[in-house]
């Protein structure tokens, strides 16, 4: 596949205008993982001196396409080469490294080590020549030096000398920026390195950016945050589901162009029916008219939620949830949804702010507290926090009232069998008995338990992470509507964090999330989908 | 290699196994609803969770066929009595391991809680200090003492984040050098009547300590199979972070095995002061009893891991190095060797778990 709409000539053309030979073209790039395809025949090129925006939703194949270019992954077809040339056996790292390098989000640095090892780490220069170099004794002198030499003719301000563990995160990109320079690469993937960085430091990670590209670096820049990519990038390049729909430069896109690339024609406009539920959206539009709404169910009011930490940030969140309304958070990785709900449901603690629930104050970061407020909770990632693999999977659902099946603190059998028989029914768990071990059931079985888990307990609100994720469409729909319809029955608040838009279908209103703050709400669903986006990314009214 | 999956856990076997599950499966989609649980199904599989078994039938007969005097009850009572104060502790050390801790120091505790309450019972020509305590003030003090460390232990692990391993290496030391301290080296002994019974009587033809000890057996599996703490214990050593969102209180239920732990070897050690009518200043860490009773825990299917094991395999680990330690004593192994031998035995025993009971380690 060719693309007719990056603006240099192709490779092989004469033609004068810059720049010239890529220095990493991918053609034809297809790469399964069992039954998904997750890239077909991708084809682009990096050129020195340019910063190319590579674009795409969840799963639209971003992470595998920079897996491959940096060699980390081998590609089921097509070739990936540098400068004209191909590249390097898939197994030899060393010579993948000299000539492109990646910043991942999270950081490659070894904490314990100085600048100048890290830069060097696994390279270092070594002392005497000959066969007393073969002795391997790193030459300390030369490689601060080095080090130095590097940062200096880049105007990094790191210091050689300085532990890493004591840098902050933007410190360690630079870090790791410096490692490619002194690889000599010249060519570099950003895999969202905003995604952790204040805004100070992204304006300087900016700066340094024109820099690199100014001084003939081919840079790749991978971001959900499409006001980034506009600020720094001079191309663009959108994958859908595993295809290039659009490579395009900046100047000649629009915001909405973009956004309609990402998303694709056909799913562009509004959410498809509310899965399964009887109740039309209207009845639910505004927030706390719920007839059904168990009187007794508490509001939850979340007051200046904050939190600081590396990598996920709240800055001073409010919300409410009135009795029986299901809220929808959402925003893109580091935006706060996931850590917002962590708290809700006493699993993270914040640095600041209050959690009321009815007239409880919940202690933070204290989920015994919150489970006997009445707050369920379906934790995001389900292998970690989900279920204990070696256990059945009734004891898995039954884990949060083990008091009320228990005698004496001794858990009776039947009234285990009773309370989860039913869930398992209702969530058409597939296994072979309820005793099975959860880690022999398939992903969509083991979602289905720590769902099942999360309402035995008969939560007054229940804080769902994600609930659908890894699940595959059936699993998926059943589940969003019998959260929707336990919800309606039972009066049920709900809180609802998620960045697959699909489960928002169920919530009656929806908050954005953008860099730790509530950009912008949605109060009527159906909520358009392609506005729910843009919002995410941080464009749109606010 | 047997298949790993059927095994597991106790609430697996209850239900009956895996397999069974898979034919019920195919027979009935409706799977969920399962309705009937063969009770001689969970009875194999409760067997099969012991894979010591056959090893042990083996070790019997060879023990038979070696010295006609093995299968007398005096010497199979002599057994039961020699490995009662060891189990205890292997009961201790499985809580602790089965939540996916581990606490090097039950030893020390083993010699320590027994030495303090002699040292206070008996009186000064038998190396007390004097102030010849009531004794069953003794023991009070004996059980305290295990508490005490116990929850030393928990917090500086739980709360302060400490790693176990060296803390429970550190705390092993300070108490054994406690424990010699105080008696000066010199090893108490004329323990009166009331705090040896425990170790020394017998009721019928069978030792109390025997009793106690499988009383505290079943009772202890009885309680991590039923009760919730038991189950809480399971589901933090196979998934703290589950179980921490399933709003079990892990920190509480972590201290809380780390001070069961220690009472247990408080009372193993107890057990065994009142066996040899004397506590040694070497009781316990001197003895190096710590390895006989990890060793006892692994080979009986208690994973290091955490999360996997049950009483029936860490006593069937028990027996079996107490029957090892029988045989070798009957048939007059050179005593210079005994140590080696212990070694090589303990050995292939955990060889021969790993491949009956089909675990990896690694998991």
């Amino acid at each position: 596949m060719s693309e007719p709409d990056i603006p240099a000539a192709p490779a092989t053309g004469s033609s004068p205008t810059p720049p010239g030979l890529p220095a990493v073209e991918a053609a034809g790039i297809h790469k399964r993982f069992g039954s998904t395809h997750a890239l077909r025949g991708v084809g682009l090129s990096l050129y020195p001196g340019r910063c190319l925006g590579l674009v795409g939703r969840n799963g639209a194949g971003k992470s595998t396409l920079v897996s491959i270019l940096s060699g980390l992954v081998p590609p089921d077809a097509g070739e990936v080469s540098f400068d004209g040339r191909p590249a390097p056996s898939p197994g030899d790292v060393t010579a993948w490294r000299a000539r492109i390098a990646t910043v991942f989000q999270h950081s490659m640095v070894v904490p314990g080590l100085t600048v100048a090892e890290n830069v060097f780490l696994g390279r270092q220069p070594r002392r005497g020549r000959g066969v007393s170099k073969g002795l391997g004794v790193v030459d300390w002198r030369r490689m601060r030096e080095q080090a130095r030499k590097i940062t200096a003719d880049w105007g990094f301000d790191v210091k050689a000398d300085a532990p890493c563990g004591s840098l902050t995160v933007e410190q360690r990109q630079v870090v790791e920026i410096t490692r490619a320079l002194a690889a000599g690469t010249r060519c570099l993937l950003l895999d969202e390195p905003t995604a952790a960085l204040e805004r100070g430091a992204v304006q300087r990670l900016f700066e340094r950016i024109r820099q690199l590209r100014e001084g003939g670096v081919a840079i790749m820049y991978i971001s959900h945050h499409l006001e980034e990519v506009f600020e720094i990038c001079t191309d663009v390049a959108v994958l859908r589901d595993g295809e290039l729909v659009l490579t395009a430069p900046m100047a000649e896109v629009s915001k909405d162009h973009l956004v309609t690339a990402m998303v694709g024609e056909k799913k562009k406009g509004h959410y498809p029916e509310r899965a399964g539920s009887a109740a039309p959206p209207s009845d639910l539009a505004s927030p706390g008219s719920r007839g059904r709404g168990r009187a007794g169910s508490p509001d939850l009011v979340v007051s200046s939620v904050a939190v600081a930490s590396t990598g996920v940030l709240l800055s001073g969140v409010s919300l409410t949830v009135r009795g029986g309304e299901r809220v929808g958070i959402t925003g893109l990785r580091g935006s706060g949804a996931t850590t917002l709900a962590r708290i809700v449901a006493g699993a993270a603690a914040p640095d600041a702010g209050e959690v009321r629930f009815g007239d409880n104050v919940l202690r933070p970061g204290d989920r015994a507290g919150a489970l006997r407020a009445g707050i369920g909770y379906i934790p995001e990632d389900r292998q970690a926090e989900g279920f204990v693999p070696l256990l059945g999977a009734a004891e898995n659902i039954s884990m949060t009232i083990t008091d009320r099946i228990s005698r004496a603190g001794f858990v009776s059998p039947k009234r285990r069998e009773e309370r989860t028989t039913p869930l398992a029914r209702r969530l058409s768990l597939v296994s072979a008995g309820l005793g099975q071990p959860v880690r022999e059931l398939s992903g969509g079985n083991q979602q289905k338990v720590t769902v099942a888990r999360a309402l035995a307990s008969d939560p007054a609100l229940i804080v769902a992470i994600t609930p659908t994720r890894g699940v595959d469409v059936a699993s998926k729909e059943l589940l969003l509507a019998e959260l929707d319809r336990i919800t309606s029955e039972t009066g049920a608040s709900l809180l609802l964090a998620s960045d697959e838009l699909d489960d928002l279908v169920i919530c009656d209103r929806v908050l954005v999330l953008v860099r730790g703050e509530i950009f912008t709400e949605f109060t009527e669903p159906p909520f358009d989908r392609e506005a729910l986006i843009a919002a995410t990314e941080g464009l749109g009214a606010k | 290699m047997s298949e790993p999956k059927g095994r597991g856990t106790a609430w697996t076997d209850e239900r009956g196994t895996s397999e069974e599950g898979r034919r019920r499966l195919e027979s009935a989609p409706e799977a969920s609803g399962k309705r009937s649980r063969s009770r001689s199904a969970a009875a194999i599989s409760w067997l099969r969770e012991a894979a010591l078994l056959p090893v042990l039938a083996v070790l019997i007969i060879v023990g038979s066929v070696l010295n006609s005097h093995f299968l007398t009850v005096s010497n199979i009572t002599g057994i039961g009595q020699q490995i009662s104060s060891l189990g205890v502790v292997v009961v201790g050390e499985s809580l602790i391991l089965l939540t996916g801790g581990m606490d090097l120091s039950l030893e020390a505790t083993y010699g320590l809680a027994p030495m303090v309450a002699a040292w206070l019972i008996v009186p000064i020509a038998a190396f007390g200090n004097g102030m010849m305590l009531n004794p069953y003030l003794g023991i009070l003090i004996l059980l305290a003492v295990g508490v005490a460390v116990g929850f030393v232990n928990g917090l500086l692990i739980v709360k302060g984040r400490l790693n176990g391993f060296i803390v429970t290496l550190a705390m092993t030391i300070l108490l054994a050098g406690i424990q010699e301290g105080i008696v000066k080296g010199q090893s108490p002994f004329d323990l009166p009547n009331e705090f040896s019974y425990l170790g020394a009587a017998y009721i019928g033809k069978i030792p109390v300590s025997l009793i106690v000890t499988t009383l505290i057996f079943v009772a202890t599996g009885l309680f991590l199979r039923y009760h919730r703490t038991g189950r809480a214990i399971y589901a933090i050593g196979g998934n703290r972070a589950a179980a921490r969102a399933a709003g079990i209180k892990v920190n509480r239920v972590r201290i809380g095995v780390y001070v069961a732990g220690s009472v247990l070897a408080a009372i193993g050690g107890w057990m065994e002061a009142g066996r040899v009518s004397s506590v040694a200043s070497t009781q316990g860490y001197g003895e190096g009893i710590i390895f006989a009773v990890f060793a006892a825990a692994v080979i009986g299917g208690v994973s290091l891991q955490g999360g996997r094991g049950n009483m029936v395999g860490a006593a069937s680990g028990v027996v079996l190095l107490g029957v090892v330690q029988n045989i070798l004593d009957l048939e007059n192994a050179p005593n210079y060797w005994i140590d080696a031998i212990d070694g090589a035995v303990i050995l292939v025993a955990l060889i021969l778990a790993r491949v009956i009971g089909g675990e990896a380690s690694a998991e």
